[in-house]
């Protein structure tokens, strides 16, 4: 294996009684850089993070992180990586401070670095004023920030973060993206698990889109986006009648439909006659549709294209 | 070591800071004490005072009371995210815990010595010397560790928290159906059998014969392997069902 891949797992398996939940998974992350597994609901995010983080064992399949085999070199691996799930791993009753002291010296450190660590740690994550405040009177946002805060406490060079922004406000989802941004720019390697395209086009410098246990795609943001054309055409209808008409017969290729607007959306290259020719197609003639718009395609039309149904709604 | 000493501070300051658990757990023996002495005792009559023979049985049912604390806390340190994280760190879940029972070992002792204070107050006279005296509080505290890593066992166990909860009720069956509150002979003959051979009977009447000078001869080994069998049994048991839930 390659120095440069801080992950690299080949044909993960897992099943939970009969139901398989990865069916062959292939990862490569170059160390040092922020890769995201983007997928729905159910689509095996987190039990492709919870292998790579020794937490569960493949069925079959191997995978090294940080360099090492995450089943027979479990111990290695966990002196270099840390997990930030989906639900905060704090306790509420204590304080900010006393948390993140209680993870260094499980990490290890001695008394005195663990004070200092924990200081460095809540001043770069703004919470110093809320550091000595017990938990449970966090905002939503600030947990995210102490527990992620946590899980660096030990200094990992692999950081994964289990959908970092689910349940946040968009505020709070922003501060998140920063951070997580900054993360990046210090040279760990991280790998996030998101529902938001948004999400992964901001932050990853790779992205894999994972759907019912295969991965369907693989690539940087403009990679995805150029598989299915640059923009898209949406068309907006007359009538119900007609929107379904429209529907019917751009069929295969519509990557959106939305009823109540009455609009079909198309993936085009963005050239006029591409965009004449789909008119011509769509409404020979010419009285189905009111207007059209042609606007850049976004990860949401690639996650369609690729996965053949849309994205589930995020449960916020 | 270090990360079930840090564990252990995890946990007692967890339940510092949990003050209607703490409340409960330290006042409910001394209510139940009360009631026993105050309002059953009139009606009780075993040739000696009530008082110097229900107080070992109070502290029995105040340690399982405890231990109760114990598997809820473990219960929701599992449904928690927090497990994710110290398994993630390679924290091994013995010091997880361990660090749960040394803080029910501590919540004990203090809960013990409430109890022993408002015994005293209310005429509790024990006659052992300090020899006694600390043989009696070894085999007490003997007891806590067993139900205590019992209860991290149920706590394991179940999956949500009222069920430890309520799991800790049923072990508290085990106190009142014992020489703990009334003698065996006192019951109906049915559950005599049951109450002379379960754990409870022996552990109450070596802390009782230790307390009130009496032989304990019959009662010490039974008692000391009692509490050594369940401790060495949930021990196991506990690791075994952590590696479970956390596979």
């Amino acid at each position: 294996m390659s120095d440069e891949l801080a992950i690299q797992a080949d044909g993960l398996v897992k099943s939970y009684r009969d139901v398989r939940v990865l069916s062959g998974v292939d990862l490569q992350v170059p160390a040092g850089t922020v890769f995201a597994l983007l997928g729905p609901n159910g689509a095996g995010k987190t039990t492709t993070v919870r292998i790579l983080a020794t937490l569960s064992v493949a069925d079959g399949g191997r995978a090294r992180v940080a360099g090492f085999d995450v089943v027979r070199e479990r111990r290695e691996v966990r002196r270099r990586i840390s997990l930030t799930g989906q639900f905060a791993a704090l306790d509420a009753a204590q304080t900010g401070e006393e948390n993140l002291r209680m993870m260094g010296r499980l990490a290890g450190l001695s008394r005195a670095a663990t004070r200092r660590r924990a200081a460095e740690l809540l001043g770069q994550f703004e919470l110093t004023a809320a550091g000595r405040r017990r938990v449970g009177s966090y905002s939503g946002g600030m947990r995210r920030r102490l527990d992620l805060a946590a899980s660096l406490v030990g200094r990992p060079s692999v950081i994964f973060l289990d959908e970092p922004s689910t349940g946040l406000d968009l505020s709070s989802r922003q501060t998140m993206w920063q951070v997580i941004a900054d993360l990046a720019g210090s040279g760990v390697t991280v790998f996030l698990t998101t529902q938001y395209l948004e999400e992964a086009d901001r932050l990853a410098d790779t992205i894999a889109v994972l759907d019912g246990g295969r991965l369907v795609a693989e690539g940087t943001a403009a990679q995805l986006k150029r598989r299915i054309g640059a923009q898209r055409l949406d068309l907006t209808c007359v009538t119900e009648a007609a929107w379904a008409e429209v529907a019917r017969r751009c069929g295969e290729r519509a990557v959106h439909l939305d009823r109540t607007t009455l609009t079909v959306g198309v993936p085009t290259g963005g050239h006029a006659a591409q965009v004449w020719a789909l008119l011509d197609a769509a409404d020979p003639d010419r009285t189905l549709i009111a207007s059209f718009a042609v606007r850049g395609a976004t990860l949401d039309d690639v996650f369609l294209t690729l996965t053949g149904h849309p994205k589930e709604t995020a449960d916020v | 070591m270090s990360d079930a000493l840090t564990m252990a501070t995890r946990s007692l300051r967890l339940s510092v800071r949990s003050p209607d658990a703490l409340l409960t757990a330290l006042f409910l023996p001394v209510m139940l004490m009360v009631v026993f002495v105050y309002l059953f005792g009139g009606a009780v009559d075993i040739g000696t005072r009530y008082i110097d023979y229900v107080v070992p049985g109070v502290l029995l049912l105040c340690a399982v009371t405890g231990a109760g604390t114990t598997a809820v806390t473990v219960c929701q340190d599992m449904a928690a995210g927090i497990i994710d994280r110290f398994r993630s760190m390679d924290v091994p879940g013995t010091a997880v815990l361990a660090g749960h029972v040394t803080a029910s070992l501590l919540r004990n002792i203090v809960s013990t010595v409430l109890v022993a204070a408002v015994a005293f107050g209310i005429g509790f006279r024990p006659h052992a010397s300090a020899a006694r005296f600390a043989a009696a509080l070894g085999v007490l505290l003997l007891f806590v560790a067993a139900v205590s890593w019992l209860a991290a066992a149920l706590g394991l166990l179940v999956s949500a928290p009222e069920a430890a909860n309520g799991a800790m009720f049923f072990l508290m069956f085990f106190c009142y159906a014992s020489s703990a509150f009334v003698p065996v002979a006192t019951m109906p003959w049915w559950l005599r059998g049951f109450a002379r051979n379960q754990p409870a009977t022996p552990v109450t009447e070596t802390i009782r014969g230790l307390l009130l000078r009496q032989p304990v001869g019959p009662h010490l080994w039974p008692a000391l392997a009692w509490c050594g069998g369940i401790l060495a049994v949930s021990v196991l048991l506990s690791m075994v069902l952590f590696r479970r839930r956390t596979a």
